[in-house]
């Protein structure tokens, strides 16, 4: 991953000679050096998890919020930098309106990750932009059931039934892939997240983070909303627990 | 905007698909709706209206709610074109919706959606191309009551009890005498059914359906207000109580 | 920070994913004198360091009012800074007129942010040299916000930017516990504590600071104090006797002019602290 493109990496219209955009590579990077995003699909509905890095002391919790709502019935978290991140999260809501202004029904999911991803690649096209550098996971809840998407800076967008970007995301990838998800209710989910995003934080290299998560599933009516507190605090106190667990062996 | 390509030379199917001479003003309304009627009581907001939509002198539609809630704190109540008012809810509720993603702890109150909606109506109004509804905006937020009113033509106010259409000449002069601060409930939905009775045997375009709803402060301080369907049938005024509300406390 | 051939272009990213032009915009911010905010439950106060470029020429004002319930304190390229505050101005007026109602401060800095953002992804652009410590008021009470040239944004209890201001920062993060409970007093008193720290030395005076409060509840409209307010509220802190609330008037405050009439030159001076990676 680390090839030297001098040369053919100072805008994202230029090509490199074996077929890559570097500019877009190197955006893709700064997904990379934030802290992780967590998406997964449970059996009735969707959990998303952000573990967000707190760089001061004096820095009060739930400021920078990292998971937006998009619509009634969807949200986006955003890996990354926050403000390119909010720059998609407009974007998307004005899709949405849009979308529902005209045809009467909120915007099936599936449509919304294709314009969002449409935009996104938008910026990939024009040498007076540049790429986003943050990655989207975007989660939703329509007739067709639940969906999560994500959206990469280059503009790419798949359907996932678990997703992780960001500092962690091969330690988490690794967790999802253990959880079974099919069987598993949201309830469940937020707890596992919780133990997920506790377990790859890296005590070492950052200091503190905050964990910020949010749901869409049938007890929350479909509707996207913050993860309700007191199930947040019963699943942050349940990775903590799991933490030592894993500590005192 | 055309759409046809312009290279097509002829005029007058660009001046179909043009809208630079064509634009339509509203001259009168079509569907409309009639009085509604708004008090303040001890505990909240209470707002009723009948059913009825006309077209006309025909009584077309008679189950219409012509009262709907807007966000966790108001209730909106119109009269007039009701295709007029189906936009005004379109405009309203994607108001809310863009202020509900916010999820920051602020929401929009009754009196900022009382001002949204003069806006709304009065640059309408300076168009020469009005919403045509009288609108009636009542709402608790933060234990505090609201209750106002705006115009067509964009005139907008407070008080405790309000009226639209007929309701300012057959229902306000009741409401002048008989109300007062601490109207319980009961007494309030009484005062309003004496009105809505008057109306009915006056108005030609009332209809004997009638939808009584309200907002209120719960006895827990934070604005708790819950929702669920109460029918009750008289002999020859059905009326169907409906309370309005979300936890407002998260 | 050494130049590289990524750093020319706002709208070129670097092999480590990193957009350089954003990172020198917020040094920019690091070359103006120093601007502190604090708030508590009920109360938020900037404070600025005034820098005047020679002794004939007044001072940059660094603290506007934005309304009667936002301020905002600025530090790097001042007049980026009052094309903000203008646009703040703007924003809240129209929501005041739309709604009838106060602009939530929470939604102003995103709107800020989200403004400063755009400057960093368009090649005809350049980002804003200016960070702004904004604040003021909403549903929930006071708040203090920090918007840098990167678009983003955060919510601090107290925070402190410019020249020197590791060491306000510093004392903030020590007393910074208390601050919800502050009363008004206090927390100004904090606030030219903090300031004097970045002062390093030099004599803390009403004509080299200014200090603006805002807080909830009728007659606690933003404002900046008057020159005697702050004298008085130094000689207070600065006696170690705990006299009696000295009097009004200052003793002999210096006779240079109290207006705050703008100026052309930018905010410029010394400190350069070590680079540091773009706030993600």
């Amino acid at each position: 991953m680390s090839s030297i493109g001098t040369g053919y990496d100072l805008s994202v219209t230029t090509f490199s000679p074996d077929g890559r955009v570097f500019q877009i590579e190197y955006a893709a990077k700064a997904v990379d050096n934030s802290g992780t995003v967590i998406g997964i699909k449970c059996k009735d509905g969707i959990v998303l998890g952000v573990e967000k890095l707190i760089s001061s002391k004096m820095m009060l919790p739930g400021s920078n919020r990292r998971i937006h709502a998009v619509h009634h019935h969807s949200g986006m978290a955003v890996a990354g930098l926050a403000a390119d991140g909010r720059q998609i999260v407009a974007r998307a809501k004005a899709e949405a309106t849009n979308y529902e202004s005209t045809y009467g029904e909120p915007i099936p999911v599936k449509e919304l990750a294709e314009r969002v991803a449409s935009y996104v690649h938008l910026c990939t096209l024009y040498w007076w932009l540049r790429p986003f550098g943050c990655g989207v996971i975007l989660g939703g809840y329509d007739r067709d059931g639940p969906q999560l998407y994500m959206i990469e800076p280059s503009g790419v967008s798949y359907r996932y039934f678990g997703a992780a970007i960001g500092k962690g995301r091969q330690a988490a990838k690794t967790e999802i892939e253990k959880l079974s998800l099919s069987g598993m209710t949201c309830r469940q989910g937020v707890v596992e997240v919780a133990k997920i995003i506790y377990g790859i934080h890296d005590e070492a290299k950052d200091k503190a983070f905050e964990l910020e998560m949010s749901w869409v599933c049938d007890e929350s009516n479909r509707q996207h909303q913050k993860v309700p507190d007191e199930l947040l605090e019963e699943a942050k106190a349940a990775a903590r627990a799991a933490l030592e667990e894993m500590d005192a062996d | 905007m055309n759409m046809v390509s312009s290279s097509t030379p002829a005029t007058n199917m660009n001046s179909l698909m043009s809208s630079e001479d064509n634009i339509q003003r509203t001259q009168y309304p079509y569907v409309t709706g009639t009085s509604v009627v708004g008090i303040k009581y001890k505990d909240g907001i209470l707002l009723a209206g009948d059913m009825g939509a006309s077209y006309g002198s025909t009584l077309r539609n008679k189950t219409v709610d012509r009262i709907q809630p807007i966000g966790k704190h108001s209730l909106i109540g119109a009269s007039g074109d009701i295709s007029d008012f189906q936009e005004i809810l379109r405009k309203l509720n994607e108001v809310i919706l863009y202020d509900n993603m916010w999820d920051d702890g602020n929401s929009l109150g009754p009196k900022e959606v009382h001002n949204y909606l003069t806006r709304l109506i009065y640059n309408r109004r300076n168009k020469f191309d009005p919403l045509w509804n009288s609108i009636v905006l009542g709402g608790v937020k933060n234990g505090q009551k609201y209750l106002g009113m705006v115009s067509m033509i964009g005139v907008h106010f407070e008080d405790n009890h309000v009226a639209t259409g007929f309701g300012n000449h057959l229902a306000r002069p009741i409401l002048r005498d008989e109300w007062h601060e601490n109207l319980t409930f009961e007494e309030g939905v009484k005062l309003l059914e004496k009105c809505m009775r008057v109306l009915l045997y006056r108005d030609r375009s009332a209809v004997n359906k009638i939808r009584v709803c309200f907002l209120f402060i719960s006895n827990v301080l934070n604005d708790l207000l819950s929702a669920f369907f109460l029918h009750i049938l008289y002999s020859s005024i059905s009326l169907d109580l409906r309370f309005y509300g979300v936890n407002a406390a998260s | 920070m050494f130049r590289n051939q990524y750093d020319t272009d706002v709208t070129t990213w670097s092999p480590a994913g990193r957009l350089f032009q954003v990172e020198y915009a917020m040094e920019a911010v690091k070359q103006g004198s120093a601007a502190i905010g604090l708030r508590s439950k009920t109360h938020v106060v900037l404070a600025s360091v005034n820098k005047a470029n020679n002794e004939l020429s007044s001072h940059q004002k660094k603290i506007f009012k934005v309304d009667d319930h936002i301020g905002v304190a600025i530090a790097g390229l001042t007049a980026d800074g009052r094309v903000l505050s203008r646009y703040m101005r703007s924003e809240c007026i129209n929501y005041s007129y739309l709604y009838e109602s106060p602009l939530p401060i929470g939604r102003l800095v995103v709107q800020l942010a989200d403004k400063a953002q755009v400057c960093t992804q368009r090649s005809w652009k350049r980002p804003y040299g200016v960070g702004l410590l904004v604040g003021g008021l909403d549903e929930s009470g006071a708040h203090l916000y920090y918007n840098c040239p990167s678009g983003n944004y955060f919510e601090y209890q107290a925070f402190a930017i410019g020249s020197r201001s590791q060491a306000a920062k510093t004392y903030l993060e020590r007393k910074f516990g208390n601050f919800m409970e502050s009363s008004r007093e206090n927390l100004l008193k904090d606030a030219l504590f903090a300031l004097r720290e970045t002062l390093q030395g030099e004599k803390l005076t009403s004509s080299n600071c200014t200090v603006a409060v805002v807080g909830v509840g009728k007659g606690e409209e933003f404002q900046i104090l008057d020159k005697e307010t702050v004298q008085a509220l130094i000689n207070e802190f600065e006696i170690a006797g705990e006299e009696a609330p000295a009097a009004a008037d200052a003793e002999d405050a210096a006779p240079e002019q109290g207006g705050a009439t703008e100026q052309g030159a930018t905010d410029q001076g010394p400190g350069n602290e070590g680079a540091a990676p773009m706030d993600i």
